[in-house]
């Protein structure tokens, strides 16, 4: 009975990995780097997240851990409240459907899905942030946090598959 | 890889479109929660920004933990990089520190008169400034927002409204006060609105944030005469932030947009000065709960 009890906790600690991985290192990406100019740059560490636990492991990164990770990045981030919840959302409704060949197909091709992707998360985000402040906001500071982005996924996408192998099952 | 094995087959597959209909459900729940997170966010209510400081508070002892040892790092590793130009650099700290004590002789001579027009005058005393200094734990990262997370508080006298600077000149205000952390929202967000003076004439603008690198001058009377170079300090109107901080220097003067580049060296904030200006003497209407005049929409 009581070992029972104990892989039960041991298995629910470790589905819940995905979801405490991302909000740590979410969290972590806020430390000051100190390095010039790149905190405007800061790859979106949510939307890599999203599409990556959704393309592999979609039962682990479920809607509301979506929703939750899209809420602590807003709260910790001096953003507009709602707007990573929503493009998040959009993300894992988008992915959901088309992960089955994504699951299968080698790395590479992963990665040029997610050049898409991540470019309609940032026009939405950059959509929804010019609506909330009234103005259209100058595109440059976004396209550049795109395009590192996209050049990161794979260095966060490694990190995140030696978490997949490390502990889930 | 991927595969979800479902360990309750027969059970599940009877359940299966009631379990697809309810997903699809709580999904709309969510993206609905989304939105309505949109509209509390813009109406900026008091409750948003407690918790907002509630969540800094949760993530301030992992990031000062983390952020300590990066400093270090990025410290010794320029620390290295100068050594091998100490030379070169002493000599001209030399010379500055020589047309640096020429300055200060000025800057005394300039206090003791000024101090002595003061008093002629009977002008009333600006109220004393405290400073609360406080380690940079968070740089938010990102596009669509610039601010920084500090490891101070209302424990430490942090409040609202608040002037943050650095050695070089004024970084922003504090927007969102925890326990033991507050938001600082820097010059350069595009909800930064700072009442600002240009230049010797001493012109009034408003420094307007829009999270580029270079904020705007906007609300310029229509005749004066602005040039590059001219030096921007805050104005102290609204009795929030204390008169005559630098920020920068206009950079672009033209006629669609004038620019300021701050002096603040972004990359190199480790700690944060917050300045406590409290204007004793302001009448403020009783019970009023240290309501700042600020630049909400």
């Amino acid at each position: 009975m009581n070992q029972v009890v104990w892989t039960r906790l041991d298995g629910a600690a470790r589905s819940l990995a995905p979801v405490t991985f991302t909000v740590l290192l979410i969290v972590i990406g806020m430390v000051p780097l100190g390095i010039p100019n790149f905190a405007p740059i800061m790859p979106a560490l949510g939307v890599i997240a999203v599409f990556f636990w959704v393309v592999y492991r979609p039962d682990l990164m479920p809607a509301w851990a979506v929703f939750l990770v899209g809420l602590v990045q807003d709260l910790l981030g001096g953003g507009a409240l709602g707007v990573g919840v929503f493009v998040l959302l959009v993300v894992y409704a988008a992915m959901v459907g088309q992960r089955r060949y994504l699951a299968q197909a080698n790395f590479f091709l992963v990665w040029l899905a997610f050049v898409p992707v991540s470019a309609g998360a940032f026009a939405l985000t950059w959509l929804f942030n010019s609506l909330i402040v009234d103005v259209l906001l100058a595109p440059g500071p976004a396209t550049f946090q795109y395009l590192s982005t996209v050049a990161f996924y794979p260095c966060i996408a490694w990190l995140f598959l030696q978490v997949h192998r490390a502990l889930i099952r | 890889m991927g595969v979800v094995k479902n360990p309750t087959g027969s059970v599940s597959r009877l359940t299966t479109p009631i379990k697809a209909w309810t997903q699809r459900f709580a999904f709309l729940f969510l993206v609905v929660g989304a939105f309505a997170l949109m509209l509390i966010g813009k109406a900026d209510t008091v409750l948003v920004e407690r918790i907002r400081g509630a969540v800094g508070d949760a993530a301030a002892p992992i990031l000062e933990f983390i952020a300590r040892p990066i400093d270090t790092i990025g410290n010794t590793v320029e620390g290295i990089g100068e050594l091998t130009e100490l030379r070169a650099r002493n000599a001209t700290l030399e010379r500055e520190n020589e047309r640096l004590r020429h300055w200060q002789v000025l800057g005394r001579r300039l206090e003791a008169e000024n101090a002595a027009l003061r008093s002629l005058t009977d002008m009333v005393p600006d109220p004393r400034l405290r400073f609360i200094t406080a380690r940079v734990v968070g740089d938010q990262g990102g596009a669509f927002a610039r601010s920084i997370l500090v490891n101070a508080g209302s424990r430490d006298g942090v409040a609202k409204g608040q002037a943050a600077i650095t050695s070089q000149g004024l970084a922003g205000r504090v927007a969102e006060v925890g326990v033991r952390a507050s938001r600082v929202l820097l010059v350069t967000d595009i909800n930064s609105r700072i009442p600002v003076l240009i230049g010797v004439a001493r012109d009034r603008a408003v420094l307007a944030g829009d999270n580029t690198g270079r904020p705007r001058l906007l609300y310029l009377a229509a005749d004066i005469e602005i040039h590059p170079g001219d030096h921007v300090v805050t104005s102290g109107h609204g009795g929030v932030f204390p008169p005559g901080l630098p920020i920068g220097v206009v950079t672009q003067a033209s006629e669609t947009a004038l620019r300021v580049q701050p002096f603040v060296d972004w990359a190199h904030m480790e700690f944060l000065r917050l300045a406590d200006y409290k204007l004793p003497s302001l009448p403020l209407s009783p019970g009023d709960g240290g309501g700042t005049p600020g630049d909400r929409r």
